[in-house]
């Protein structure tokens, strides 16, 4: 390392790889996986979800949660913004998992198709 | 990508309760479920609750597992890191005092709540091993800092502002220190580490060296800056193996990105640390004894003047400065020192680390804002004394320091008021002692390690505290009287008074402290050959009450000397004096309260 530039571009890079310590993403994804979820098919959804992030340039972090409650609709992915709103998608695969994961955290637009309102009615 | 950081503390306490194997079962049972590429095992340093070993934290969650096992590793890895139901029974968790409702916020958990931590910022937080996780927690930034902004003179004028003060115990304005080294024209001179931690019961240095090397690193590089020093020694003792590993991977990966050697950080400056092992002399841990070792000679003091920042190491001008007060450093540079200055007292400005051990609930490493009150460590972040035994004092500054007791739990901690008090900060050892505790006895097992540790050099240590040792050893084992106890202070006065260094001449304080507060159990001793806390062996009898005794032969059974004989259902037991070696199981074994100590 030859100057103090090189040192604080070292930082920013090491900084996201701890970043989820510091709960400092913009969003927080969760997927239910609980054992109807799983039944359903959560496990593909978790797997595309994280392969999507390690391809693109998302700030997030992502986590699972137990039985949210609509075993008919798993599974379910929660999506909770900086100011804590959340935004809840049903039946979801794996491609629309990717989906989302493009549109909503990275383009910042909710993907109003696939979520529990439009889906129940 | 990683969606779980589980992190592992990887310090000496949850290293000797097993968490090595703990990381091993993880790493196995998460390749079971498939899960490597998206669950991070990070070993990191000290959480500071010692006491809940092993302690494994997970993230993005901030959920805190206590008391882990290599048994529970399975259930953790399918219950939470795959299913995600955080497993209740093994979470950290206090009772909120209003609602009486648990809590798992490890924030608001007693123990932390009231804790600031800068010393110990990094530790538990990252991996001590991966530079690149302390640079990302703003690493070595203050060192960039100070070579591209900032003149020698502006450091040191930062460090004085600061307040900051030698955390190893003496107290003395680090600043002033730094500014008489640098003062001083010479080409040759030298940063020391004091990492000789050698107070019983005290590991806050260890801690920060296992859990956080780079940032007592840095901050050498940037005191050997102000000073103009090329190198550093970090002297260490041996019995640290961790931590000496983990500055050995630290002063490497340093090297290696180029934050050591030559021409650091394009600006010319140049600094290098070597490591110094010690083999555990308490004696090198005052610094005219430490820098004998360093040079390879018999560690032993030199009286002072000169003083080690005129005349070091190799003769020339050292600055040596605790592993504590050299991890405040960066923070200060970092944050200005105003912002240190905002916390703890007028004249002992920011936090200090205590190691919190003996009759208290919560053993561990503490970070508290100077200023706290004794009452606020002991009972909110210690849980006070277990088993609802009442406290009897604090003992403070290790073999130099001496005790506090409950009419001094409301002052402020500070380095003045300690030594106000008659005791003193020393390097952040408090060991709590309860009515079960004899204080002759704790002054004699300090007195025991001085004697052990006392380097010969000069007669009032090497005589003068192996006879005050043999005067508490008569007045614990019933051959005392009140002559002893004047005598005891006499010696321990003129000790005080002749010593060559820091060790012998705070070395009485134990006996002189314990002499003053609790003058009541030194003649029971003396006088009526009786210890009111029924410690001291030789002055207690043990006898069975035969009104009380069932007969069942219990105690007969567990004594290991066959001292008591009797009948079953006929005769009341009788133990037999002269067999007796009071080792007290009959008493603990007894179910009637039968049996009795006098």
């Amino acid at each position: 390392m030859k100057s103090l530039a090189e040192l604080q571009k070292l930082r920013d890079e090491a900084k996201k790889k701890i970043e989820l310590r510091d709960g400092s993403g913009d969003y927080r994804i969760v997927v239910g996986m609980a054992t109807c979820g799983i039944a359903a098919g959560a496990r593909p959804v978790l797997n595309a979800l994280i392969e999507e992030a390690a391809r693109g340039n998302y700030s997030c972090v992502i986590a699972q949660t137990g039985c949210i409650g609509m075993c008919t609709l798993e599974p379910i992915v929660e999506v909770f913004d900086k100011n804590g709103q959340k935004t809840t998608y049903v039946l979801v695969n794996p491609e629309k998992a990717i989906e989302i994961m493009k549109e909503h955290i990275g383009n910042g637009k909710i993907v109003e198709k696939y979520t529990v309102g439009t889906v129940k009615k | 990508m990683e969606r779980i950081h589980a992190l592992v503390c990887a310090g000496t306490g949850c290293t000797s309760s097993n968490s090595a194997l703990i990381v091993e079962k993880l790493h196995e049972e998460i390749a079971k479920l498939g899960l490597e590429k998206e669950i991070k095992v990070v070993k990191t340093g000290c959480f500071g609750l010692c006491q809940k070993g092993p302690i494994m934290a997970i993230y993005p969650d901030k959920t805190f597992y206590c008391h882990v096992t290599v048994d529970d590793v399975a259930e953790i890895v399918s219950e939470h890191f795959y299913k995600g139901r955080p497993v209740t029974r093994l979470e950290m968790s206090d009772i909120d005092e209003e609602t009486k409702e648990k809590i798992f916020e490890i924030s608001k958990i007693r123990f932390y709540a009231k804790q600031k931590r800068i010393a110990l910022r990094n530790c538990g937080v990252i991996n001590p091993e991966d530079i690149n996780e302390y640079i990302a927690k703003d690493g070595y930034q203050a060192l960039g800092k100070v070579l591209t902004e900032m003149s020698q003179q502006d450091v040191i004028d930062v460090i004085k502002k600061s307040g900051l003060r030698g955390r190893g115990g003496g107290g003395f304005p680090t600043g002033i220190k730094w500014q008489f080294a640098a003062d001083q024209k010479n080409d040759e001179k030298y940063v020391i580490c004091n990492a000789d931690e050698g107070d019983p019961g005290a590991f806050m240095d260890r801690s920060i060296l296992e859990g956080d090397p780079h940032a007592v690193l840095e901050a050498m590089a940037i005191a050997g800056y102000a000073i103009g020093a090329k190198l550093g020694y970090v002297y260490i003792r041996a019995e640290y193996p961790i931590a000496v590993e983990r500055l050995k991977i630290a002063i490497k990966q340093a090297e290696e990105l180029g934050l050591f050697g030559k021409n650091i950080l394009g600006t010319g400056f140049q600094f290098d640390v070597e490591i110094r092992l010690g083999a555990g002399a308490f004696v090198c841990g005052e610094e005219t004894a430490l820098i004998m070792s360093i040079e390879g000679k018999r560690g032993m003091p030199n009286p002072k003047p000169p003083f080690p920042a005129v005349k070091g190491v190799w003769g020339k001008p050292t600055i040596i400065n605790n592993v504590e007060t050299f991890a405040n450093v960066c923070q200060i540079i970092l944050n200005g020192s105003d912002w240190f200055c905002s916390m703890g007292t007028k004249k002992s400005t920011g936090t200090k680390v205590f190691a919190l051990g003996g009759k208290i609930v919560n053993t561990g490493l503490v970070e508290i804002p100077m200023g706290t009150t004794l009452r606020e460590v002991i009972y909110e972040i210690g849980g006070g004394c277990p088993n609802n035994k009442n406290f009897k004092a604090v003992q403070t500054g290790g073999p130099s320091g001496g005790c506090l007791i409950e009419k001094d739990l409301d002052t402020p901690i500070d380095y003045d008021n300690l030594i106000a008090l008659g005791s003193m900060m020393g390097s952040g050892g408090m060991i709590v002692v309860d009515e079960d505790n004899c204080m002759v006895d704790v002054a004699r097992f300090y007195m025991d390690f001085i004697c052990d540790e006392s380097c010969g050099k000069c007669t009032p240590c090497r005589i003068g505290t192996k006879r005050m040792l043999e005067l508490l050893t008569d007045l614990c084992e019933g051959r005392g009287s009140m002559e002893t106890l004047d005598e005891l202070e006499k010696l321990a006065l003129s000790v005080k008074e002749t010593a060559l260094c820091g060790l012998g001449q705070t070395a009485p304080n134990p006996v002189l402290s314990t002499m003053r507060l609790f003058r009541d159990e030194y003649i029971a001793h003396a006088v009526d050959h009786k210890c009111p806390a029924g410690v001291c062996k030789k002055l207690l009898t043990y006898s069975i009450d035969p009104d009380k005794c069932k007969k069942c032969s219990l105690c007969a059974k567990n004594c290991p000397v066959d001292a008591i004989s009797g009948e079953v259902g006929k005769t009341p037991f009788v133990i037999d004096a002269t067999k007796c070696i009071k080792c007290g199981l009959c008493m603990t074994n007894c179910r009637f309260g039968a049996v009795v100590r006098n």
